[in-house]
């Protein structure tokens, strides 16, 4: 491709599947967070409900950490 | 690359740091494949599949001990085996399902549940430290399983007029929309539905993999050289990895019940 050939030619090399997980990593990164800042946040205005803010949190957390995990993996899958 | 073909991290005769030395073996895929233990006519049988095998008879050993003879006021055994099964009946089935729903399909979540959780934790436990669901095949099969499961349930209860709009989520009040929902919709829930539940079981228990791997052997390299001040630091990663894993396995098992129920009861609720 002619984007490798430029950033070669300028001395930048490297696993473009690690760019592409550093990149997928992005998005469930901010979603982690805001599903456990708002369980959180709940959890302190609402201390009775701790164990059902726990159990969605814990859920919210599993689908958002999917796309980060099949992230990882597509490197291995497309390896270049 | 075939586990044949690496030369294994623990291998004495893997120098790092002598010219034309053997360097850090990081993991791979390589890292998944396994010499198979014997051949009985082109089937290769190796060592997740023997991991499996085990996780199956340990469980049925498991619960045929617990409930064989069930008292009233319950031993040990039957005390555990009871609340993880009350675990998955009241904390899964009941809510997602309802009481008198929910009580046909216990037998199906409770299976599932300690059957990914103990495949899944065969990745921490010393002599096996391999998880066989990071192999696509056993979580892909459960999904399978699921996904006939909930399919066929969809149209039988509602026949198969009542079962496409069952799963293309039809509602009449949505005026405009109603097409491009139907088919977003469709491929959500026939198409993406059965690859994301097996693929967010099998990506976390690949990737936990690999970590746990990469740090073991960062340990040893760090061992074999000017940097053994490090391997201590890499030896407390593995740790605070085994503690990492043991909570996602757990999660993960559960997350994959909790959908198969929530699927289920999609597909046994009533038409809008």
């Amino acid at each position: 491709m002619a984007v490798m050939e430029t950033l070669a030619a300028v001395e930048i090399k490297g696993n473009l599947g690690a760019i592409g997980y550093g990149l997928a990593a992005i998005g469930p990164g901010v979603g982690i967070g805001y599903i456990f800042g708002n369980g959180v946040q709940a959890m302190a205005r609402q201390p009775e409900a701790v164990g059902l803010i726990r159990q969605n949190m814990i859920l919210g957390f599993a689908f958002c950490e999917a796309l980060a995990l099949i992230g990882i993996v597509m490197p291995f899958v497309y390896p270049s | 690359m075939s586990a044949a073909d690496t030369t294994l991290a623990f291998d004495a005769s893997c120098k790092i740091f002598v010219e034309g030395g053997c360097g850090f073996q990081s993991p791979g895929l390589h890292s998944f494949v396994f010499k198979p233990m014997f051949t009985v006519g082109g089937f290769e049988f190796n060592k997740p599949i023997l991991l499996a095998l085990v996780t199956t008879l340990v469980l049925c050993v498991f619960f045929w001990k617990a409930f064989a003879s069930p008292k009233v006021v319950p031993g040990k055994l039957q005390m555990v085996a009871e609340s993880g099964y009350d675990f998955v009946r009241r904390g899964i089935a009941y809510e997602t399902l309802g009481k008198k729903e929910g009580e046909k399909w216990v037998p199906l979540l409770v299976s599932l549940f300690f059957f990914i959780w103990l495949m899944n934790l065969w990745s921490v436990i010393p002599l096996a430290q391999f998880p066989v669901t990071s192999i696509i095949a056993f979580p892909a099969a459960l999904a399978i399983l699921v996904y006939v499961t909930w399919l066929s349930l969809t149209f039988k209860r509602h026949g198969f007029v009542g079962g496409l709009k069952n799963l293309t989520g039809y509602d009449k009040s949505l005026g405009a929309v109603l097409p491009l929902v139907m088919l977003i919709e469709f491929f959500s829930n026939v198409l993406v539905r059965p690859f994301t539940h097996a693929v967010r079981l099998f990506a976390n228990m690949f990737a936990g993999h690999l970590l746990l791997v990469m740090f073991t052997i960062a340990t040893w390299f760090f061992l074999n050289s000017w940097g053994f001040a490090y391997a201590p630091v890499a030896f407390v990663m593995v740790m605070v990895m085994i503690a990492f894993e043991l909570f996602i396995q757990a999660v993960q098992a559960y997350v994959f019940v909790v959908l198969t129920a929530s699927y289920i009861s999609g597909a046994l609720e009533e038409a809008h």
